[in-house]
């Protein structure tokens, strides 16, 4: 019985572009409608629990080689790091700064600093769900 | 005259729900009530969406799309569970 899972397989392969791409569309639309790091995270890690039941633990760690601990000490000190740098400036902890920037293809974009704040909540949600369900899941 | 309609579609909605629960208290195996669950995440997802159109707003159709998300990802565990009694394999054994 080789190969019993075609159907879920390759539906998986599309489908999880799709919710990784909508996790994103969801990370990036926060601040001005419904979302933000915390759903986009829980998204992402449900993309890729969708990964896991579809194939196994050792492929989906060759696939994605992360280490989910290291993701989430990388999204805390990214917080902390926003937070924080805005003692650098005068001003209080945690005091966010925006300004307006013309890129290349997007145009007239205003990037705000509390979005590196987001991707802090994004990747810590993202490790620790994932670690959470890969220690329940690996141990027999 | 719309918003009468969509009133009457809530509670037909409503009505499929009540119908699925009955088939989860009951249902003699462990597929109906997988099924049923499958169900009762469409009815919803179509009752957010009668809901917005009420409330004239646009903010739900985020909701819509997770809920699918979600009620398709449970589902798939849910059948995993019940063919192979493991969710997460470690392995494949091929």
């Amino acid at each position: 019985m080789k190969n019993s899972d075609v159907i879920i397989q390759t539906t998986t392969k599309v489908v999880f572009f799709m919710i990784f791409l909508f996790s994103i569309h969801i990370f990036f639309a926060g601040h001005y409608t419904p979302g933000g790091g915390f759903v986009g995270g829980l998204l992402t890690a449900s993309a890729i629990v969708l990964l896991l039941l579809a194939f196994d633990i050792q492929t989906v760690r060759k696939a994605l080689p992360f280490n989910y601990t290291v993701i989430i000490a990388i999204g805390l000190l990214l917080a902390l790091g926003t937070a924080s740098a805005s003692i650098l400036f005068d001003v209080p902890f945690f005091t966010h700064a925006y300004d307006d920037f013309r890129l290349p293809l997007f145009g007239l974009t205003s990037l705000h600093s509390a979005m590196m704040f987001d991707l802090g909540v994004y990747l810590v949600v993202v490790g620790a769900t994932m670690t959470i369900i890969l220690s329940i899941g690996s141990d027999d | 005259m719309v918003n009468t309609l969509m009133l009457i579609a809530l509670i037909l909605f409503s009505f499929t729900i009540v119908i699925a629960v009955y088939r989860i208290i009951r249902g003699p195996s462990k597929p109906d009530r997988v099924i049923a669950l499958d169900m009762i995440g469409v009815n919803l997802l179509a009752s957010i969406a009668v809901v917005s159109c009420l409330l004239e707003t646009k903010a739900f159709m985020e909701v819509i799309l997770i809920l699918g998300i979600l009620s398709f990802i449970g589902t798939i565990a849910f059948s995993k569970y019940i063919e192979r009694g493991v969710i997460v394999e470690r392995r494949h054994n091929r």
